[in-house]
């Protein structure tokens, strides 16, 4: 049975836990998705579940992506079980077993009722062209004694002559953030089905608003 | 509409009556506290600094002197700790943040009394 599901996040807030203690909680807003497709290994060399999340209006989606969910018609559509929804502006893939999923089942948090922890993936802020110190957390240089107009200047970066080389691998500045993340192994708080609402403890990648991919933890103990 | 969601969740976490109090008011707040098995109540006593964050997230700062020193401690205003928050005195105050007390001790540290009607 699939333990995945898509959604948004939506920020951080705190609550209290039954001795008291205050629990830091991301919300996510997670579903309802469609299941759109399943791969097969006869078909598709590999087992996946698709899912589909939020409606995109028809006017905007490609003609591709409306006979993605529907039968369109037209000379080469294909004979393979359609979902019948609108088209959904996000479609993921969740390797793993497809048994208990058909095309067109209606998925919501309630998938991750009794999962303990997960991995959430999402892209995290853009920080554009970020130096050492953003990006690598290098100390700088110091603010005074002689240092001039290189304090958060990473510093030398190579040896003398001899190899008269950079080593491969040298951390420099350079583009950060907007990369695809996954946080590992957090615990889920919360999973209120009724509000499609799941808490986790701790923080996740991305913006408030962003996409996230949420499932269960492949981290073992 | 993602406030809405933040104070959806939050509502579970808020007391139903909370504390009644304003800042510059002399305080009792009650802290449960849990030694071992059991359980009791400690007292804080002093003067209300000020209030910060929202919802859920509500703090109160509160400042006594001990022992010639001066002591400030930050309770979670809906936390299940407290047990609850006893307003002693009232005073006048013109200002959010009294963290100008900080900075005075002794006969300064005093503020005008309100009588509330």
């Amino acid at each position: 049975m699939l333990k995945g599901i898509l959604g948004r996040k939506v920020g951080m807030t705190q609550i209290f836990d039954e001795t008291g203690r205050a629990i830091p909680v991301t919300i996510i807003q997670a579903g309802p998705c469609c299941v759109l497709q399943l791969k097969t290994v006869e078909r598709d060399g590999y087992e996946a579940v698709q899912l589909g999340y939020q409606d995109k209006p028809r006017r905007l989606a490609r003609r591709s992506e409306r006979g993605h969910v529907a039968k369109i018609g037209g000379k080469n559509s294909s004979d393979r079980p359609k979902a019948n929804c609108e088209p959904q502006r996000v479609v993921r893939e969740f390797r793993g077993s497809v048994e208990g999923c058909e095309v067109g089942q209606k998925l919501g948090v309630e998938v991750l009722e009794n999962v303990v922890s997960v991995d959430v993936v999402g892209v995290s802020k853009g920080r554009g062209f970020a130096g050492v110190m953003k990006r690598h957390n290098f100390s700088g240089q110091r603010a005074t004694h002689g240092v001039k107009k290189v304090h958060r200047h990473a510093g030398g970066t190579g040896c003398s002559a001899s190899p008269s080389r950079l080593f491969k691998g040298r951390r420099m500045g350079g583009q950060y953030g907007a990369a695809r993340i996954t946080s590992r192994n957090l615990k889920v708080v919360r999973v209120d089905a009724e509000n499609g609402l799941l808490l986790v403890k701790g923080a996740v990648p991305g913006p408030n608003g962003g996409v996230l991919v949420v499932q269960e933890t492949n981290r073992l103990g | 509409m993602s406030q809405q969601i933040i104070d959806l969740v939050e509502k579970s976490s808020l007391k139903e009556e909370p504390p009644q109090f304003d800042v510059g008011d002399t305080v009792d707040v009650h802290t449960r506290i849990l030694e071992g098995e059991k359980e009791r109540i400690q007292i804080f006593t002093g003067v209300v600094l000020g209030r910060s964050g929202g919802g859920a997230r509500e703090m109160f700062v509160v400042r006594r002197i001990v022992a010639g020193e001066g002591v400030e401690r930050k309770f979670p205003l809906h936390s299940p700790r407290i047990a609850k928050v006893e307003v002693k005195r009232s005073s006048v105050v013109r200002r959010a943040k009294l963290y100008f007390l900080r900075d005075r001790v002794g006969k300064a540290t005093r503020l005008k009394e309100r009588r509330r009607s």
